[in-house]
């Protein structure tokens, strides 16, 4: 695979938890494309909380690099680290990712408040979080609602129209559909599927559930390549 | 901008609690602002009372309850003055003016006190300002009464009116002088002193209305007809006064009259100057001051205190919202801020509840310190000195404010991507 399409490269990454003598990570080579859908296969406890805190800057490795669009996250200084993250990443949490006490729309709004090129990118904010609510299937009536208001299944719609908004180079959805009926899942990871095309994003989806890998472009199994091998 | 609209937001859906902390801190304020107005004002209010007096002569007693009793009507005398012994004060060479103080009836719950015309000469209140006649005049006939403005207001007086007085000074004084009737001769302009509170007669009246009550209640038959009174007028003094209000010629007189006074051989008399006494005053109050003072910032230390356990104990419950935040581009400083941010609003929205309960407070109290104590309290803007307390409040809270700011700030370092619960 050509280096230079690589939207994320990792190489050589060891990562110890202070106080913990083992490295809960210990990875040779990882990477995920432009525009890539990737399913990160995992089991709870295999260090994936860790990887995905890596690459999101919120973990500094103790040894390897992380390149993000060539730039190595491990050079660049903390605050460039949060620019960063606002700017070209999206978060998708197992739950609770909404703030109970703002209504939809702010919710989904919330990273164009950190981020001036993430707002730039989305034109303009409320009809683009508009559109992306639309495009999550969620009827116009709840929107005004607050968030904790909602269902745990539109709450999680409206997670992954937060974490569009702006078109981020990268989504990071750690075991979004864990708190879903499973008739629920596939009509969530469809929806996300089309926006994250829409949105030209790399999608780096976590989960444990190998029925889910079906339609992602590539499948990667982290208790293989993370050498570390944490017992589950 | 769009940060402290996260704050509010926050800070709106958590309002009872916010609420109840802004309450805490703005009662304590209220405490703390209303100690410290109240200790000027009444200060002030004591100063204005006698201005231009030099010396208070009374019997024998203790300086302080000597400047209660004859300006501010606190307390009774034990003793009297002897009329010679007035007579005397009054033509001593230094002495420019001496106004006689005869006490010891009311008229409904307000002091009556028997004086001459040099009280509408001489007595001086706040800017060394004289009485004024807002209606009527001074004494004419005997049976003349002159009303403080507050004595004609509540109870309703015009000119002319006719009133009793009631012999006694206890609050319930039982017996009438009902043979003597007097009439409103004058009503004297708003001083915000104990004046207002004051009914003045002449010195021949009120030995007119005593003759006969010699042993302290009325002897049938005793009593003087008012038309024989008016005819003897001239001739009618009391036997002795309470207390008299000296004005000397020089000021530097003052010290040896004062010692001549105290150690005058026919009579045990006390001689004040009322500013040093009002002075030893506060050195006694000023303990009970002090005290209110520290109760009053413990209150307060209190406030902020609890303010930071409700902050505290909110950013267990708020760890999600901070990892929210934190995931999607918030920095760690930002977060920080906002607990910074959340502390200053609610001690200042505190603060300025409190300055707001302190003046209606203040407002409220002042109608009973007039007709208690005399006291004219103004509602008053607070002084500088305690805006800069107040400052140092706000300050002390922004500075609370860090500590859960700080804990956050390594939390959302420490945490990572993790939404703990």
């Amino acid at each position: 695979m050509n280096t230079n399409s690589d939207l994320l490269r990792i190489e050589e990454l060891r990562y110890t938890w202070p106080g913990e003598s083992r490295p809960v990570l210990d990875i040779g080579e990882f990477t995920i494309g432009r525009g890539e859908r990737l399913f990160l296969r995992g089991p709870s406890g295999s260090g994936k909380s860790t990887l995905l805190g890596a690459i999101a800057g919120l973990v500094r490795p103790d040894h390897g690099r992380i390149l993000f669009d060539r730039t190595d996250l491990g050079s660049l200084s903390n605050a460039a680290r949060d620019r960063f993250r606002a700017e070209q990443l999206g978060v998708i949490f197992q739950q609770f990712n909404l703030l109970p006490w703002l209504d939809v729309r702010a919710n989904v709004t919330l990273p164009c408040r950190f981020s001036r090129s993430r707002a730039r990118r989305a034109g303009n904010v409320a009809a683009a979080a508009d559109h992306l609510l639309d495009a999550m299937d969620l009827a116009p009536e709840l929107r005004a609602k607050r968030a904790d208001e909602l269902s745990v299944g539109q709450q999680q719609r409206v997670a992954a129209a937060r974490a569009l908004i702006g078109k981020p180079q990268l989504v990071l959805a750690d075991e979004p559909t864990s708190a879903l009926d499973s008739d629920r899942r596939q009509a969530f990871i469809e929806l996300l599927f089309s926006q994250v095309e829409a949105a030209g994003s790399a999608l780096l989806f976590v989960s444990h559930d190998p029925d889910l890998a079906r339609d992602f472009d590539r499948e990667v199994s982290l208790p293989t390549i993370n050498r570390a091998g944490v017992a589950a | 901008m769009n940060l402290l609209g996260l704050a509010l937001r926050s800070l709106i859906n958590r309002r009872f609690a916010v609420i109840l902390t802004i309450l805490t801190i703005a009662l304590s304020i209220a405490l703390l602002v209303l100690v410290e107005q109240m200790r000027s004002e009444v200060r002030d209010g004591f100063y204005r009372s006698v201005s231009g007096t030099d010396l208070i002569v009374g019997a024998r007693t203790a300086p302080i309850q000597l400047l209660l009793y004859s300006v501010f009507g606190i307390g009774d005398a034990t003793n009297n003055v002897s009329w010679q012994t007035y007579q005397e004060l009054a033509g001593t060479s230094d002495v420019a003016w001496a106004i006689p103080m005869a006490l010891g009836d009311m008229h409904r719950g307000y002091r009556v006190m028997g004086t001459s015309d040099a009280l509408f000469e001489h007595f001086r209140y706040g800017d060394r300002r004289a009485l004024e006649l807002a209606e009527g005049r001074a004494f004419d006939d005997l049976f003349d009464v002159v009303v403080g403005h507050q004595v004609a207001r509540q109870l309703d007086y015009d000119i002319g009116d006719r009133i009793v007085l009631s012999h006694g000074t206890g609050s319930t004084a039982l017996q009438q002088h009902e043979e003597h009737p007097f009439t409103i001769s004058g009503i004297l302009a708003p001083t915000g002193t104990p004046v207002d509170q004051t009914l003045y007669i002449s010195l021949p009246a009120h030995r007119a209305i005593h003759i006969g009550w010699e042993r302290g209640t009325r002897m049938p038959g005793a009593e003087i007809d008012p038309d024989q009174a008016r005819e003897r007028a001239d001739e009618l003094h009391p036997e002795s006064v309470t207390a008299v209000l000296l004005g000397l010629q020089t000021r530097a007189a003052v010290f040896g009259l004062q010692r001549r006074i105290n150690d005058y051989r026919a009579e045990a008399l006390t001689a004040i100057m009322p500013g040093i006494t009002l002075q030893e005053l506060w050195r006694i109050t000023g303990l009970a001051e002090q005290i209110l003072r520290v109760v009053a910032g413990m209150v307060v230390l209190a406030g902020l205190l609890g303010m930071l356990t409700v902050l505290l104990t909110t950013l267990n419950e708020r760890r999600r919202e901070m990892a929210i935040l934190r995931a999607n581009g918030a920095r760690p400083w930002q977060i920080a801020g906002l607990l910074v941010f959340e502390a200053g609003l609610i001690a200042a929205c505190g603060i300025i509840a409190g300055v707001g309960l302190a003046l209606l407070a203040q407002a409220l109290a002042a109608p009973w310190l007039l007709t208690t104590f005399g006291l004219h309290v103004a509602v008053s803007w607070p002084a500088t000195g305690l805006w800069l307390v107040l400052a140092g409040i706000l300050g002390a809270g922004l500075a609370i404010g860090l500590v859960p700011a700080l804990m956050a700030y390594r939390r959302t370092l420490a945490d990572g991507m993790q939404v703990r619960m």
